[in-house]
């Protein structure tokens, strides 16, 4: 069970606004993460806390192919993205590097500062300061089967190894 | 039982029949990295343990976004990709000097073929479905693994075919076609699926047209932008190939498209959907004008921008930047005098790049700039300045713009012969 803050974005929010290309001359996430999110809001890598929530509409994550978005958003401290859709793109990068993300039909619902208790794993998120309860769209077996063997990184070791 | 052309494609590498909806695990025939998603693909390579590429003829490395070298930290990266390239004897790396904008070169090598599976750590991936080839963007992680295996994972997606019909005006392009496909479905409207290109309005189109749409079918969210292959086709790739089509009674959903008299379009602010006619935004002067990209930088592009160009100069105050999109292309636009044509008019003419496109080098805006473009996203601060603005449009709409200095339709500099 995760607990933390929620921090939220609207529709489309796209890659160029999750990492500005011009820093993707590194691949650290700790680097990454002091500009995540910057073009939305400049002090969001100041005033997140390690473990609070991304969470947006539509879209999330669309544009660039770039990997340094989800690890980005770890970098910042961020424990998973509640989103009402994903750009596949992104949907991909965060399954395969193991960031939590959960799609939402209520995060609209959701408003910067709420207190949120999340299980990724059940699919479910619990809105402390609304006193409400949502439900993400259950993730296909084969992707959980992904996250549950901690990414696509341990899923490829074995098979090299064979 | 009757398929899309996209459950073909992906059953016969699965080696299984599959279906949209299904997840599969299927071989690649092509992997692509760059400079900026190869370096990080490389570390994870590492971390999984692997030592060789699955097949070195079939891994392409091609350092494009911050090459030239932007800075000491981007030929850091720069050198990581050659070193790597050099280690595992990659037969298809390209360094400056005979490189190109990925998606310009990989087509204009003969790399891409109808029927592939090609993934690339580059979200416009999706260009060689001019081809036929099912390719699409992915990350880092995954071209690591397909570099490793020869295989990824993949959903098989739903086909979304759009069917563009009646005769667009002959100052509107591919672009504008694409641009209004997008304007009209929105950005996300092909989220997950497979568009299919077709209609009397896009088989007119040359291959190099078919590039500049397949490209942006990530712009509307789709995972491929596939077109049927055709004569053209063939004589583009100098091979008799055949291409994969969808059954006509196969499962997929079908928009058409109405561009009869469509006019040369832009995008305007900060989404590629975000769409209307050049003529509407007269009002909007620009700093600068950037003709090249994955997108517009081909031969056919830039001739498009030197015709309108052609004995005249661009407006004062205006930065025109001209970035052909490979070697090649810049060595044809230099014998047939379109450089000159360039140069005469007063642009910047750069060696190949990602560059500007997205706010790299080679053009990046100030605070409150606005250019106009013939790249691919106008998000906020795509080219720079966090309130900087981009406006995307196609090469005769970027040229027309670049001697008035306003957003400008072509038609208003130039007079197009009917029909």
């Amino acid at each position: 069970m995760l607990r933390g803050r929620a921090w939220k974005f609207g529709d489309n929010v796209d890659t160029d606004i999750i990492i500005p290309a011009r820093y993707l001359t590194s691949t650290d996430p700790a680097e990454l993460g002091a500009y995540c999110m910057t073009p939305a809001d400049p002090e969001f890598p100041h005033r997140v806390r390690k473990g609070d929530f991304v969470v947006a509409g539509q879209n999330f994550g669309c544009g660039s192919s770039r990997e340094h978005a989800p690890l980005a958003l770890r970098g910042a401290g961020v424990a998973a993205v509640i989103a009402v859709s994903f750009a596949r793109i992104f949907f991909r990068n965060a399954i395969n590097i193991g960031l939590p993300i959960m799609e939402c039909p209520q995060a609209d619902a959701i408003r910067t500062g709420d207190e949120l208790e999340v299980d990724p794993a059940a699919g479910l998120i619990r809105n402390l300061t609304r006193g409400e309860e949502y439900r993400a769209t259950p993730l296909p077996p084969f992707l959980r089967e992904i996250i549950e063997a901690g990414g696509l990184v341990p899923y490829v070791r074995r098979e090299v190894r064979r | 039982m009757s398929m899309t052309a996209a459950e073909k494609i992906l059953s016969s590498h699965a080696g299984e029949e599959v279906r949209a909806g299904s997840f599969v695990e299927a071989s690649v025939d092509l992997v692509l990295a760059n400079d900026i998603t190869g370096p990080l693909a490389i570390e994870i390579f590492r971390e999984m343990g692997a030592e060789r590429v699955f097949d070195p003829d079939k891994v392409v490395l091609v350092p494009d976004h911050f090459v030239p070298n932007k800075d000491v930290r981007a030929a850091e990266q720069a050198k990581l990709l050659r070193q790597f390239a050099r280690e595992q004897a990659i037969t298809h790396y390209f360094e400056v000097g005979e490189m190109g904008i990925e998606h310009v070169l990989l087509p204009e090598r003969g790399l891409v073929m109808p029927g592939q599976v090609i993934v690339g750590a580059d979200s416009h991936t999706c260009t060689y479905g001019a081809l036929g080839a099912f390719a699409t963007g992915v990350g880092s992680t995954d071209v690591a693994a397909a570099m490793a295996l020869g295989r990824l994972w993949f959903r098989v997606p739903e086909t979304l075919r759009l069917e563009f019909r009646g005769t667009p005006s002959p100052a509107a392009g591919a672009k504008d076609l694409i641009l209004h496909a997008i304007g009209e479905i929105g950005v996300e409207g092909a989220r997950y699926m497979a568009l299919e290109f077709c209609g009397p309005a896009v088989e007119k189109l040359s291959v190099e047209g078919r590039l500049t749409m397949a490209n942006m079918a990530v712009e509307a969210g789709a995972k491929v932008g596939l077109f049927a292959v055709d004569a053209k086709t063939r004589e583009y790739l100098g091979k008799d190939v055949r291409g994969v089509e969808t059954d006509p009674d196969a499962s997929f959903t079908t928009k058409v498209l109405d561009v009869a008299g469509l006019p040369p379009l832009v995008a305007a602010p900060h989404l590629p959907s975000n769409v209307r006619p050049a003529e509407e935004l007269r009002h909007v002067r620009v700093d600068q004008v950037y003709i090249g990209s994955c997108t517009n930088g081909r031969l056919e592009d830039l001739e498009a921008a030197a015709s309108i160009l052609k004995g005249h100069r661009v407006a004062p105050g205006v930065r025109v930047l001209v970035v052909p999109g490979s070697q090649a292309v810049y060595l044809a636009a230099l014998r047939r005098g379109i450089i000159e044509v360039f140069l005469e008019a007063g642009a910047a003419v750069s060696t190949p790049t990602c560059g500007a496109c997205l706010g790299g080098h080679m053009g990046v805006l100030a605070g409150g700039e606005r250019c106009l473009a013939t790249t691919n996203r106008n998000f906020v601060g795509r080219m720079g300045h966090e309130s900087s603005e981009v406006y995307l449009a196609g090469p005769a709409v970027a040229a027309a713009t670049a001697l008035t200095g306003y957003i400008t339709d072509p038609r208003e500099v130039v007079s197009y012969a009917a029909g």
